[in-house]
């Protein structure tokens, strides 16, 4: 049948095993379990499968017209015990890997702290964890490491045998973050903070990229992470803090603007804040933070007084337009933020104001102005002063 | 529809029906309607649950309890109640065959519910008027929704009330007529049904929060 | 003109909108356009369109409306066919610095419309297709339930798959991947009218589907006839039941998530937007409630088709029936306890995805026994390898790799090295094609001759055969390997030079899945034009079982000239062992609905308001939907929706199908 065709194949697969099973021979203890699970649970299947396919195979010839040797009883469509096996086999079978994927899951959540640096070493818990910030911008990736209080742009370095905890969230829309020498894939999304937890054992440099479709530069969206010695990773931090310039708020708001194909970029001193100012979305100067938010919302709202606090917005990486139907887009002015305490102004840091559309590669320029008929919905338009 | 399937006299199967009566009109109509009904209630279920999820996130604004005014809100749920049991009039004598009663519990229908679209329109103008626009946050957003939803279901409920009407006064209480009326009766008691959800959860439960 | 005068006229549609600078495009839609002015100009040359309004646009037949059902999905299957070739010839060439031959703005867009169309107009249609024909006559019953919905709701799907398809000239399609995740695919991100035709095509579809399925189900549970009870359904009906109760269970989720999407869109409401508290994460639970249901809607019914197909090739009673009816049941059920698995990785606990990893398990049970279900009804059986039997054993060797890999899938660490990839795409395409599309392609063998009264020309569909099955190994099984490279899907340029190589292998395959679909195609010419030599008179060329091989091939209108009375699960097989006489007096006229333009009228209508929604062409949307509501309420003005067909003309028909009879004895 077809699968002579595969057999035919094998020839060049042999010839092209040369290449990089990553998935199967990873450099990480997490994805090397992760692995692990995948072969045992493929074994596991291919317990029924193989008899399956074999038997598919043998009735489909023996019990072929022609062959009129075959025992033919038309009308036996019955027998309790086969029906037992039917369902018992299957049923077994995910017995045993449902106890396999309740363990591994739990095992290798990527919330839990890893226990173990590989199979025979314990995590040395007196040394502290590598922390590493991660934002998918569009598109490309920053990494901010709070310890050493540097960040890049599409590159990664972890010391061998490390643990390291990823904190990941994104500026606009969903990507995936994936390493998968390193470890399994988890969503990086705007407003909201997942976390990953994993440990790289051997030096090399590995391919990480965003896994979930994002936009026009989604191809481009990669990086190298590199598994480097403690001393590598020295000198690695070492370069990076030499690089000039800093990474604040302002200088944030200009590199999340939607770019392709980014080089490698590095900053030796970044704003301590800026993360999680990213992951409450409230960079922008004014703008209220999630956190102070779901504060806020936590205690019953802003009440009356809420109704007002928004203001166009006049900031946007895309230049966002309004809804048709809809008002201008408008944000949450927030009342207190670290930087500007209640009234005062914060002249000090300005967000780009250059609102001309700006985007990536392929979009079009929209060339429709949306209409500014009233409507039903609108009631008070919230006033625009662009 | 039983039909024997008996053997014959002479003791052969029977593998036709020699003398067969087409199933009456409308005949799988009010499983059809149900299962219709069930359809929109799983539109409405869907709203109650993005409801249930957004109906927090206030975005640093108004509350349900600094934008809803129970007393309103008491009136528009009696408007809808009291449509339901002037349909159910409307129900019975129809089933005495009286056109002329039948119609004038149709109009008090259709009135009582012109009257809470009146009223849910005139909350929805105050509200949008103070600000607490479907824009302002997630929650306002799930909140007209899913009122708005209900709201379109009652304008269309009522449309669909008027023609039954005129279809009732041009040709009568007749067999067609009579199983419109029921489905429509079934719309109009399941949006009661919704709409005391939507009052329990977003309204009563919204300013208890 | 006052450009205020042009936008109240216009919209945001302008000549800009025409993709004018797209060499492709232009070139298809040049192509596109001389085939349809052919196609026009011969049907009014041959002076058809009478015919073909009355005969069959805006007839409520079942029968004609699954075959036409099935002509849309074979006419969106070579369109979402050209998406899959621009894709693999794209990935194929995009290496070593090359950036291919299409740019992302227009790569992006050929994803999404693949997928669309695929699951929407190509899947969709041939299921409801098949079902539209056959159940009705495998029950014993004149037409459907309600037959004008019928009519309304194959248009709406029309409707739906006219805006996909007016995407492709006039604006764009959506660049979102096939669910349109926000905030993506929000006004922010997506400011363009790609996403609007989405929504829109989709939701006029949905209608359509939503309708249908009450209509099935109804038909189903109401009009069995005599002596069928529940448990002496023909699988295939059984499985149609289930599918159309999870389509009328789980479509109005998708009405819902796409009217909110739009609501976000138009009016600027903050369900999914990252900001105001909305929350994206809900779009993709939502979505998922609809979608997981939607692939076992799609393949139930190609279970069903397996299982007629194996009990009737193999000359043998269907081994386990009740096992078979239960395991459905049980498919049907689980499938919505499920959804979670299609996002492992956005973050949910361990518990909670446990959970729907095991769940999501548990479906391969049910779906297991199945398997050894057909496997046990070949088993002592004379199988006789005509076109739907090699289908199914392709589906058999097929399906049982797809499902292992699914499996494999709803373990959460191991979905977490997968999820993406192009492990994925391999296993949804080997279930998807190994299952849903070998379904049909073994369903539409079958019972062609059943629809048309000629069998399909086995050399051609051997060709069809080969060609698809070796195609889809080559095209898919790359797409394993690159996955197990970790190589996520999506990508529209690569630059590590050693993954070359798969993607040419699997080009090569979509290559060959192209011959088996031109050979596919060429079949059905070649049968038409055999066919005299290929006629089938008996009205049962298979020597089958079910009760839609009792009555002539074409069935007459009425399907029946008597209502059948059942006593056994294989019907027919039943009445043929036992010496039944087909009937050859007594013939009373029967009552039959008549046909109404009304269906056709009203989606064109509400086509029409999706494209003024989608372009914000604001009077045409409004008109269309006055009218559309001033058509329906025109329509329940009319009381006589039926006719008697004369006893004279059932006697006609009847006589000359005795005289075949005779004829082929």
């Amino acid at each position: 049948m077809s699968r002579l065709k595969i057999l035919a194949l094998l020839p060049l697969a042999a010839a092209l095993s040369g290449c990089n099973y990553v998935v199967l021979a990873p450099a990480g203890d997490i994805a090397a379990q992760q692995r692990d699970l995948v072969i045992i649970s493929t074994i596991l299947m291919l317990l029924i499968v193989v008899p399956v396919m074999a038997l598919t195979v043998l009735f489909a010839w023996r019990y072929r017209q022609s062959n009129t040797s075959a025992r033919y009883e038309p009308d036996w469509d019955h027998s309790t015990k086969l029906e037992l096996v039917i369902w018992s086999a299957p049923l077994l079978i995910i017995v045993c890997l449902g106890a396999l994927t309740w363990m591994g899951t739990h095992l290798l959540d990527p919330y839990r702290n890893i226990g173990r640096i590989h199979a025979e070493r314990a995590v040395d818990q007196s040394k502290a964890p590598l922390d590493v910030d991660v934002v998918a911008l569009d598109w490309k990736w920053l990494f901010i490491y709070p310890d050493y209080g540097i960040a890049t742009v599409n590159e990664l370095a972890a010391p061998v045998d490390r643990p390291i905890n990823f904190h990941i969230t994104a500026s606009s829309v969903m990507n995936s973050f994936y390493i998968p020498a390193l470890a399994g894939q988890i969503y990086a999304m705007p407003g909201m903070e997942t976390s990953l937890h994993a440990v790289i054992n051997h030096a090399g440099t590995y391919r990480g990229f965003s896994a979930n479709y994002s936009g026009a530069g989604f191809s481009g969206m990669h990086f190298n992470f590199h598994g480097l010695d403690d001393k590598g990773f020295d000198s690695w931090v070492a370069q990076a803090k030499s690089a000039r310039g800093s990474l604040g708020r302002a200088e944030y708001l200009q590199l999340e603007k939607p770019s392709e194909n980014e080089p490698v970029r590095r900053w030796g001193t970044v704003d301590s804040d800026l993360y999680r100012l990213i992951l409450n979305m409230c960079v922008e100067t004014g703008k209220m933070c999630q956190s102070e938010m779901m504060a806020i919302d936590a205690k019953g709202g802003n009440g009356h007084e809420g109704l007002n606090n928004t203001l166009p917005l006049s900031y946007d990486k895309y230049a966002r337009r309004g809804t048709v139907l809809g008002p201008e887009p408008t944000f949450v002015v927030g009342t207190c933020t670290p930087d500007a305490p209640q009234g005062q102004t914060t002249a000090a840091i300005k967000a780009p104001l250059d609102t001309a559309p700006l985007l990536g590669a392929g979009l079009k320029r929209p060339t429709f102005a949306p209409l500014k008929s009233s409507s039903f919905f609108l009631g008070q338009r919230p006033k625009s002063d662009s | 529809m039983t039909v024997a399937v008996n053997p014959t006299q002479t003791g052969e199967p029977v593998f036709y029906l020699a003398d067969e009566h087409p199933h009456p009109e409308g005949y799988s109509t009010s499983l059809g309607f149900w299962i219709y009904l069930m359809s929109d209630c799983l539109i409405f279920a869907m709203l109650f649950a993005a409801f249930g999820v957004l109906g927090a996130n206030y975005a640093a604004g108004p509350a349900p309890k600094d934008l809803f005014d129970l007393n309103l809100v008491a009136v528009n749920t009696s408007m809808l109640l009291l449509s339901s049991i002037t349909y159910g009039f409307a129900m019975l004598t129809m089933q005495q065959n009286k056109v002329a009663q039948t119609q004038m519990w149709l109009l008090i229908t259709g009135l009582f519910g012109a009257a809470f679209i009146g009223i849910e329109l005139t909350e929805f103008t105050h509200m949008i008027h103070e600000g607490a626009t479907p824009q302002r946050s997630a929650f306002l957003s799930a909140f007209f929704t899913l009122v708005g939803t209900h709201g379109l279901h009652v304008s269309c409920g009522l449309i669909w009330l008027v023609t039954l009407m005129i279809q009732v006064w041009r040709f009568g209480l007749i067999e067609a007529n009579r199983r419109r009326l029921m489905c429509l009766s079934m719309f109009w008691h399941f949006l009661d049904v919704v709409w005391i959800g939507v009052f329990t959860f977003v309204y009563l439960l919204g300013v208890l929060r | 003109m006052s450009p205020d005068l042009l936008k109240f006229i216009f919209g945001r549609l302008g000549i800009d909108s025409l993709p004018l600078h797209e060499p492709i495009l232009v070139g298809t839609f040049i192509m596109v356009a001389l085939g349809g002015i052919t196609l026009l100009a011969g049907v009014t040359y041959f002076r058809l369109w009478g015919y073909l309004w009355r005969e069959w646009f805006t007839t409520v037949d079942h029968k004609r409306i699954g075959v036409m059902y099935m002509i849309l999905g074979i006419v969106m299957l070579l369109r979402g066919f050209a998406d899959a070739l621009m894709m693999r010839a794209q990935q194929a060439m995009a290496f070593n610095g090359s950036e291919g031959f299409l740019p992302a703005h227009h790569y992006d867009q050929v994803f999404t419309a693949h997928g669309v169309i695929m699951i929407f107009f190509v899947a969709m249609p041939l299921v409801t297709g098949l079902m539209n024909f056959v159940v009705p006559l495998q029950i014993g019953a004149r037409d459907v339930s309600f037959p004008f919905l019928n009519n309304f709701s194959f248009w709406m799907t029309v409707g739906g798959a006219v805006l996909v398809m007016l995407s492709l000239f006039i604006g764009e399609f959506a660049r979102t991947g096939w669910l349109a995740y926000p905030p993506l695919s929000n006004i922010g991100y997506s400011p363009d009218v790609g996403v609007d035709y989405y929504i829109w095509g989709l939701q006029v579809a949905g209608v359509g589907t939503t309708l249908s399925g009450i209509n099935l189900i109804c038909t189903i549970v109401k009009l069995r006839c005599p002596g069928m009870t529940m448990m002496r359904m023909p699988v295939f009906t059984w499985t149609s039941l289930c599918t159309n109760i999870l389509i009328v269970a789980s479509f109005p989720v998708l009405t819902v998530v796409l009217a909110l999407l739009s609501l976000d869109r138009y009016v600027g409401t903050n369900f999914f937007t990252n900001d105001f508290g909305g929350s994206p994460m809900m779009y993709v639970n939502l979505i998922w409630i609809w979608g997981h249901p939607e692939v076992y809607i799609l393949v139930l019914p190609a279970f069903g088709i397996f299982s007629e197909v194996t009990s009737t090739f193999s000359g043998k009673r269907l081994f386990g029936y009740t096992s078979m009816v239960y395991a459905t049941v049980v498919i049907t059920i689980l499938s919505y306890l499920v959804w979670l698995h299609h996002f492992f990785t956005m973050g949910s606990g361990a518990s909670v995805n446990s959970f729907f990893g095991i769940t999501t398990m548990i479906i391969s049970i049910p779906t297991g026994a199945k398997m050894f279900n057909w496997l046990f009804t070949m088993y002592r059986g004379r199988i006789r390898y005509e076109l739907p039997m090699m289908w199914t054993i392709a589906f058999m060797l097929t399906f049982v790799i797809g499902g292992m890999t699914g499996v494999l899938l709803a373990v959460p660490p191991a979905d977490f090295v997968l999820h993406n990839s192009l492990f994925l795409i391999a296993h949804f395409h080997n279930v998807i094609i190994g299952g849903v599309v070998f379904g049909a392609f073994a369903g539409i063998n079958y019972w062609f001759p059943k629809a048309f009264g000629f069998r399909l020309d086995p050399f051609w569909g051997k060709c069809s055969f080969w060609f698809w099955v070796t195609g889809f190994y080559m095209a898919f099984m790359p797409l394993y390997v690159l996955g197990l490279m970790g190589v996520t899907r999506r990508l529209r340029v690569f630059d590590d030079p050693s993954l070359q190589i798969w993607f040419v292998i699997a080009a090569i395959g979509a290559v060959l899945v192209f011959l088996g679909i031109l050979s596919m195609l060429m079949q059905f010419a070649v049968s038409f034009l055999k066919r005299e030599q290929l006629k089938d008179v008996t009205g049962d060329p298979w020597d089958a079982r079910t009760l839609e091989w009792a009555t002539s091939s074409p069935p007459p209108d009425y399907n029946f000239a008597f209502t059948p009375v059942v006593h056994d699960n294989d019907a027919w097989w039943d009445m043929k062992k036992r010496g039944y006489q087909r009937p050859l007096l007594g013939f009373k006229a029967i009552h039959m609905p008549s046909s109404t333009g009304t269906g056709i009228i009203l989606a064109g209508l509400a086509t029409a308001m999706g494209f003024g929604l989608i372009w914000y062409i604001w009077w045409l949307a409004a008109l269309s939907f006055i009218a559309m509501l001033a058509v329906g309420i025109g329509h329940t003005f009319n009381y006589h929706r039926d006719f008697d067909i004369p006893a004279d003309d059932v006697i006609r028909t009847e006589d000359a199908r005795t005289k075949l009879l005779a004829g082929a004895k």
